[in-house]
C-alpha cells in the first residue's frame, strides 16, 4: 500500500481532474517547485497509483448516441468456460469494459453503440453468441456522473 | 465536423496511448508531427476531445472492496432520482452515479478499505439515502478489460 501525505493527495486530486496539466502548472498550483512536482507525480505513477489516463470523448459527437449496462450469467461455470468467456468478449469492439463480479451476474460490461438498432445488432450477433452466455439483463445509460472519491 | 479516415487513424492511437507526445502519435498514426498537431487542435475545438484525466487506482492505495449498487427507487416520490442523487454526492465513497433506463434506476459504484469498512459505509451512509425501494449488490473480483476502447 502507497502511504500519501496530504501533497500527494492534493497532486492525485488535480490530475483525476486534469491529466494534461504540466509539472510546472501543477508546483504553481500547490506551492511546488516544478522538479518537486515532478518528482511527486513520477513517484506516485511508478507506485502504481495512477491505474491509467482515460481520454475525454464526446461520445455522442462521434455517433455513439447509446451505452448500455449489461449484465451476463453464465449457463455453464467450470474454469476454462470463465477463460473463454472473457477472451471473446474482451475482443469485441464495442465492448468498453468487463468486469467479473459476484452476486446476480457473473460479468459487467459496458457497451457502447450508435443507436439502438445497432445496439440489438451486437447484442444478437456478438453479445449472445458469445461462449457459455446465459441470462442477459440490459440497462440503458442515461446519465453519469464521477465524482472525486475519498481522497 | 466530420470525421475522415485520418482522424479516425489517430483517435485510435490516442485511445491505445492517451499519454503519448504528439510526435509519438505522429509516428503511430503514420502522419507528420504538424499534421497531427492541427488534427487534435481541430478535434479539440470541435469538442469532440475533451480532455485526459487519470484514474486512480484506489486497491494500490488501500482501499480493497470494491461494490456496484444496483438501486430501485421508488418513483411515486417525484423528487426521487434528486433527492438521492444529491444525498449520494455526500458519500465521499461513491466514485460513480449512472442513472438508467430499465430494471435498475441508479448504480453506485462505492470503494471501502474493508469489508468492516464497507458494511460501516453500507448501514451508515447507504441505506439511509431517500427514496430507496429496493437494492442489490455486485462484489467486483476484478477487471477484464478496461481500456474503454472504442469502434471507430
Amino acid at each position: 500500500m502507497i502511504e500519501l501525505d496530504e501533497t500527494d493527495r492534493a497532486l492525485l486530486r488535480a490530475l483525476a481532474q486534469d491529466a494534461t496539466q504540466s509539472a510546472g502548472a501543477l508546483g504553481r498550483k500547490l506551492g511546488l517547485s516544478q522538479p518537486a512536482a515532478w518528482r511527486r507525480v513520477n513517484r506516485l505513477r511508478d507506485a502504481g497509483a495512477i491505474a491509467r489516463h482515460r481520454l475525454d470523448l464526446d461520445l455522442a459527437a462521434l455517433g455513439f448516441g447509446v451505452t448500455v449496462f449489461l449484465g451476463i450469467s453464465l449457463a455453464s461455470k467450470g474454469r476454462a468456460s470463465l477463460a473463454d468467456f472473457e477472451r471473446a468478449v474482451s475482443a469485441i469492439p464495442e465492448v468498453q469494459t468487463v468486469q467479473h463480479v459476484l452476486g446476480l451476474y457473473d460479468y459487467r460490461l459496458r457497451v457502447v453503440a450508435r443507436d439502438l438498432p445497432d445496439f440489438e445488432r451486437v447484442l444478437r450477433r456478438r453479445i449472445m453468441t458469445l461462449p457459455g452466455v446465459g441470462a442477459v439483463d440490459a440497462n440503458v445509460l442515461l446519465s453519469e456522473e464521477r465524482r472525486p472519491g475519498p481522497l | 465536423m466530420r470525421l475522415d479516415d485520418a482522424d479516425r487513424r489517430l483517435l485510435r492511437q490516442l485511445l491505445a496511448a492517451p499519454e503519448a507526445s504528439t510526435a509519438d502519435l505522429a509516428t503511430r498514426a503514420n502522419m507528420t508531427e504538424a499534421t497531427c498537431w492541427r488534427r487534435l487542435t481541430r478535434l479539440r475545438s470541435a469538442g469532440i476531445l475533451r480532455g485526459r484525466q487519470a484514474v486512480i487506482d484506489w486497491r494500490k492505495l488501500g482501499w480493497q472492496v470494491e461494490v456496484s449498487l444496483r438501486v430501485t427507487l421508488d418513483k411515486t416520490q417525484p423528487r426521487a432520482f434528486d433527492d438521492f442523487t444529491d444525498a449520494a454526492r455526500r458519500v465521499p465513497e461513491i466514485l460513480e452515479i449512472q442513472t438508467f433506463l430499465g430494471r435498475v434506476d441508479v448504480r453506485l459504484h462505492v470503494i471501502a478499505r474493508d469489508m468492516i469498512h464497507y458494511r460501516q459505509i453500507y448501514r451508515d451512509h447507504i441505506l439511509s439515502l431517500p427514496h430507496i425501494a429496493d437494492l442489490e449488490a455486485l462484489m467486483h473480483l476484478s477487471d477484464i478489460k478496461s481500456d474503454e476502447s472504442l469502434p471507430i
